[in-house]
């Protein structure tokens, strides 16, 4: 049992997702990054898709009733249990009655907790995953709130450290252009894969707002609704691209100039506001 | 755009998203993808589209156009179609007034020609169990509210361009409102969302 002193900015329970209900208008949702985030279930010894926290920004304060292992990924934190800092990318023991803090992260925007045994939280269409989009799932982290350590474990964690690629101060999102690139003028194309874009303020687990070259449709047209992917570039008529996350609706009518590769959707789920960001052709 | 109309647009390292002659093939295809092509994770049909995703590590095979020409010519309709779906609906919703003014009708003859109709739900989106209705009467197609309102009420039932829907739940809404059914068309407390692409639909005002 973990009880929640304080739930941080936004903390949710996140597995590997809901995938293949979106012709229901079920998002996927899932944990937003998923390198950092399978890669702290193995260092716990957990199957990949164990449910374990993803933070926002500023993480929570949790007490542990009883013993555990836990790993932190993903977005740098200097996190305190029990008043002594630990290290991230590796599994710690935490003895019963230990308080762990997760302050303000320092690069990136998500940090992943997972506890060993995973989270014992309830299914929604076969998933543990809270959807910031629909609110399918559990509500994010509250006071007071009591998580259930499971017993999903597999092996011992065989890993002391696992070497991590750091977070980009100036980060660069390889895509593949399309679906509708040519709902757009040549020159819009070129801006997009040229100039530099910053990340806005309006940034969550649905999409992060973009700003920078204004990239015009070619003719002032409606496009019928179609089905989005997660990392899809979407362009509204102002001209301001989206880039889809995990929580995105599973259609939308505005047209998709590019989508950023599998490998790189890690890099954009740790986008935080005021960053440049650069994207380019895979 | 003949019937033969498939083109193919990439979507990123693992999908493709299939453009179609109209929502009959969209349907056609959606309903026979899963049978026909290995690993796919989502099919996700659109007014006029299918999105095909497939599992991580899997990619879109070669010949997916041939495939897919071919299962289009093959597939029957909507085939094993139950009874259509019956809203029960109080024609009651504050936009009714004016949709019929800007549809050149009486507000009574809105409602009998919205009833009138015979729907198919051509594709589900922007909330789970929104389905979009396709087959209303061409004269009822009003535009979307300028500015959408923050809060549509869960069975509104609504009017937008070429589409009527039934919000399955509370939520932001820029669709004109004409009425409310008691019967949410919820997709997610169970696995049984009684609408998908290819349900017919009706509905029926409520007695008086």
């Amino acid at each position: 049992m973990i009880e929640v002193i304080s739930g941080g900015a936004r903390t949710t329970v996140q597995d590997l997702g809901r995938s293949g209900y979106a012709h229901l208008g079920v998002p996927a949702s899932g944990a937003a990054d998923r390198a950092a985030f399978t890669l702290a279930n193995r260092l716990v010894g957990n199957p990949e898709g164990a449910a374990a926290l993803e933070t926002t920004l500023t993480g929570p304060v949790l007490r542990f009733g009883r013993a555990a292992t836990i790993a932190l990924t993903g977005a740098r934190v200097e996190a305190v249990l029990d008043g002594r800092p630990i290290a991230m990318d590796g599994p710690v023991a935490v003895r019963a009655g230990a308080v762990l803090t997760i302050p303000a992260a320092t690069r990136g925007l998500r940090t992943y907790v997972a506890v060993r045994g995973g989270l014992a939280a309830a299914t929604v269409f076969g998933s543990r995953s809270s959807d910031q989009l629909t609110g399918i799932g559990p509500a994010p982290l509250a006071p007071g709130d009591r998580l259930v350590i499971g017993d999903d474990a597999l092996g011992d964690p065989v890993v002391d450290v696992a070497p991590v690629a750091s977070i980009a101060a100036e980060p660069v999102l390889r895509v593949r252009l399309g679906p509708r690139d040519d709902w757009f003028a040549p020159d819009a194309v070129t801006a997009l894969l040229s100039q530099a874009f910053r990340v806005q303020s309006q940034v969550d687990r649905i999409g992060v707002r973009l700003g920078g070259p204004v990239l015009r449709w070619r003719e002032e047209r409606e496009l019928r609704s179609e089905g989005m992917v997660t990392g899809a570039l979407q362009v509204p008529p102002s001209g301001d691209p989206i880039l889809l996350l995990a929580d995105h609706p599973t259609t939308g009518g505005y047209p998709v100039i590019a989508v950023v590769i599998e490998q790189d959707l890690p890099v954009a789920a740790q986008l935080v506001p005021g960053i440049p960001v650069r994207i380019r052709r895979a | 755009m003949t019937r033969r109309h498939v083109v193919l647009r990439p979507a990123g390292d693992r999908a493709v998203l299939v453009e179609l002659a109209g929502n009959r093939s969209a349907r056609r295809l959606a309903r026979a993808a899963a049978d026909e092509l290995a690993g796919l994770e989502e099919i996700v049909p659109g007014h006029e589209t299918v999105l095909l995703r497939w599992e991580t590590g899997r990619r879109p095979p070669p010949d997916l156009r041939e495939r897919i020409a071919r299962l289009l010519a093959g597939a029957d309709g909507d085939a094993d179609v139950a009874d259509a779906v019956v809203f029960t609906v109080r024609y009651d919703g504050p936009d009714l007034a004016r949709v019929a003014e800007h549809c050149g009708v009486s507000a009574e003859e809105l409602v009998r020609r919205h009833q009138a109709a015979e729907y198919v739900v051509g594709f589900l989106g922007f909330a789970p169990g929104f389905a979009y209705l396709l087959g209303g009467d061409p004269q009822l197609q009003p535009p979307r509210l300028e500015t959408p309102r923050t809060r549509v009420p869960a069975g509104a039932v609504a009017l937008a361009g070429e589409y009527s829907a039934v919000y399955p739940a509370e939520s932001p809404g820029g669709w004109n409102l004409i009425g409310t059914t008691d019967r949410l068309p919820g997709a997610v407390d169970s696995n049984a969302a009684f609408l998908k692409s290819g349900v017919r639909v009706r509905f029926r005002e409520l007695p008086r």
